[in-house]
């Protein structure tokens, strides 16, 4: 079975409609969930995640004294290692204590063919940026991101 | 948009007044159909930029504007330095001077019909565009810094296009003041294999033949006749850009938060332009320019380069080249005085009237070219600058359609296939990356382009003189 299929398929994620852009979210029962949750739903901007084999792997680190800010740098070192390595990632392990932020991302290089990818993705956004807890205790990482 | 919220002024011009932390009032422009369709952020977002320190006169919204982060898209806002003026990168954006050139090629619809599927194929071909492609141009430290500084003079020295081009861009393609040390590493590297590249989701490269001619007289002077094919490029700065836009936005939101700049929203986070921050982000910003300039050079010249294979000989000369997204240092009146202002400009063109210095000599009696980009499949427009513009909205029009539906309920309504099929059958040629991307571009899910030119032709912002329809376009 493929590797990818099973991880994503384990976290809750979704977008949600911007006029110009896209939203992004991702749910977690910890913030490193919810950051983990949140790539894929950046990744399915261009792409369906299960199309994504892990073959090889890159280390990221951020650093930020906010949650929002982590966000707001995770996500935008991951749209940069897409740009600069030609890469699409299905798999984020994160090891999170503010301020800093240690993760490694798994992907291959991208494919017109198997991956089709619609649309490349400028930059995260401040606009609707949240990472925090809902009522409900579960964590929430959302943001726009500029296409 | 709550049509309560607006005082009337004329048919096609409509205010907000002045009211909670607004320095100035809000002035939009369209008719009141465009306006009712436009979404109530707008109004919410433009507020906003009137509440930022040093804006002068008002917060301005064009035809075309929609929801975008911190400042509409499709806004324009000038600030001025005596008066503690803000320089914003949200007001600018992350694809800084994203832009529109059109080429002339001397032939016509019949010329090209024989060749028009192997004319777009080798297009589509040469030309990189979407995710994941690549020019055949590396850029080194040193090549990427004299790129920045030199933009499309830069280019045509390394032999992608003519000297002559330069004349017919903004700035004779060559904007002073970018400071190649104010743009990150980051930025850099992001940009080193991206020189040349088209992008992805509204980006093209489009045939088009002149449909229709709404000013004989200017159209003449800008080469145009019914009939004639021309190229349009439509692309911006790349991850350069974006990488800048990344950068300093995350940078000026501290520096708002320090300087206690009220901000209602984070993404209109600025720095004053005196400030060594709003210097620097001028310098990376007007680098971002040259870059743009710079890449729809390299793609011009690889459009050349197609259709001299086709048509040996053939003179491809620039009609014009503008931008949309940037910040210029311009000459205002305001209140009867001459100012220096910088007017930011999201999504919105600058449309000079006839008589001034910045235009080519050969438009100077007529005004500046303004080219309006269509959505895929639909039409574009070339329009001229007018005198009026100046007082209505600090010589800006319109950049092009602008999205009137999300891309999550383009993908639910339409599907990319059906959407090639039915503009082939309109003798439309799509060449695209992605089926999904084509229809997330579907024309439908952008307002009706001919309904914002007419609107902007209408309130004195630029005047039509032709109307261009596509016959092959190349999406990233």
């Amino acid at each position: 079975m493929n590797f990818s299929l099973v991880y994503s398929a384990a976290f809750r994620w979704e977008t949600f409609p911007h006029m110009a852009d896209i939203g992004i979210r991702g749910f977690g029962n910890s913030p490193k969930e919810a950051l983990e949750a949140v790539s894929f739903a950046l990744i399915s901007v261009i792409t369906d995640p299960q199309k994504i084999e892990p073959q090889r792997a890159l280390n990221i680190c951020c650093e930020a004294d906010s949650y929002d800010l982590i966000l707001y740098d995770w996500l935008n070192s991951l749209i940069f290692k897409m740009a600069t390595e030609n890469m699409l990632f299905c798999r984020f392990d994160i090891c999170l204590s503010l301020p800093s932020l240690q993760g490694v991302v798994w992907g291959e290089t991208v494919d017109r063919h198997k991956h089709s990818p619609a649309v490349e993705i400028k930059g995260a956004t401040f606009s609707e940026l949240f990472f925090g807890q809902g009522k409900d205790g579960l964590w929430i990482a959302q943001c726009i991101v500029d296409v | 948009m709550e049509m309560a919220l607006l005082e009337k002024i004329s048919d096609y011009c409509w205010q907000i007044p002045i009211q909670g932390k607004m320095r100035v009032p809000v002035i939009i422009y369209g008719s009141e159909k465009i306006i009712q369709a436009m979404d109530q952020k707008v109004a919410e977002q433009a507020s906003n930029v009137a509440s930022l320190p040093g804006i002068v006169k008002a917060s301005f919204v064009m035809p075309d504007a929609h929801w975008g982060y911190g400042f509409p898209i499709g806004g324009v806002a000038a600030y001025d330095p005596e008066e503690e003026g803000v320089i914003s990168a949200g007001g600018v954006g992350f694809d800084i001077s994203c832009g529109v050139r059109t080429l002339l090629t001397g032939l016509q619809e019949k010329d090209i019909q024989p060749i028009k599927n192997k004319l777009a194929d080798l297009l589509f071909k040469e030309i990189p565009a979407g995710v994941g492609s690549h020019g055949k141009i590396y850029l080194d430290k040193e090549q990427m810094n004299k790129m920045l500084v030199g933009g499309a003079k830069w280019a045509i020295e390394n032999g992608y296009g003519l000297q002559k081009d330069l004349s017919r861009i903004e700035e004779e393609g060559c904007m002073p003041g970018a400071d190649p040390h104010a743009v990150s590493n980051l930025a850099k590297e992001r940009q080193a294999r991206e020189m040349g590249t088209l992008g992805s989701g509204n980006h093209y490269a489009e045939v088009q033949v002149v449909g229709k001619i709404f000013d004989e007289t200017i159209a003449k002077v800008f080469s145009l006749q019914q009939g004639d094919i021309v190229v349009s490029i439509h692309c911006g700065s790349r991850g350069l850009g974006h990488q800048i836009g990344t950068d300093y936005l995350k940078e000026m939101v501290v520096c708002a938060q320090k300087l206690k700049i009220d901000l209602p929203e984070r993404e209109l986070a600025c720095a004053p332009i005196t400030s060594e921050l709003g210097k620097r982000y001028l310098g990376a910003m007007r680098a971002g320019i040259n870059c743009a300039f710079a890449n729809r050079q390299i793609i011009t010249h690889l459009i050349r380069k197609v259709f001299l294979f086709f048509f040996p000989g053939i003179e491809m000369p620039l009609l014009y080249d503008v931008s949309h997204n940037t910040c210029k240092v311009e000459k205002h009146k305001v209140n009867g005085q001459l100012k220096e202002l910088y007017v930011h400009r999201k999504g919105a063109t600058r449309a000079y009237g006839p008589n001034q210095q910045e235009i080519p000599e050969d438009y100077r009696t007529v005004g500046q070219p303004v080219l309006i980009g269509g959505s895929m499949g639909t039409h574009s427009y070339i329009l001229v600058g007018t005198t009026q513009s100046e007082r209505l909205a600090f010589s800006s029009a319109v950049h092009g359609a602008g999205r009137a539906m999300s891309r999550s309920k383009a993908l639910k309504e339409w599907k990319g296939k059906e959407i090639i099929r039915s503009l082939e059958e309109k003798g439309i040629i799509i060449r695209a990356v992605s089926e999904r991307g084509v229809a997330e571009e579907a024309p439908l899910a952008y307002k009706d382009v001919s309904d914002v030119v007419e609107a902007a032709h209408k309130a004195d912002l630029a005047k039509l003189v032709a109307r261009l329809d596509p016959l092959i376009c190349i999406k990233g």
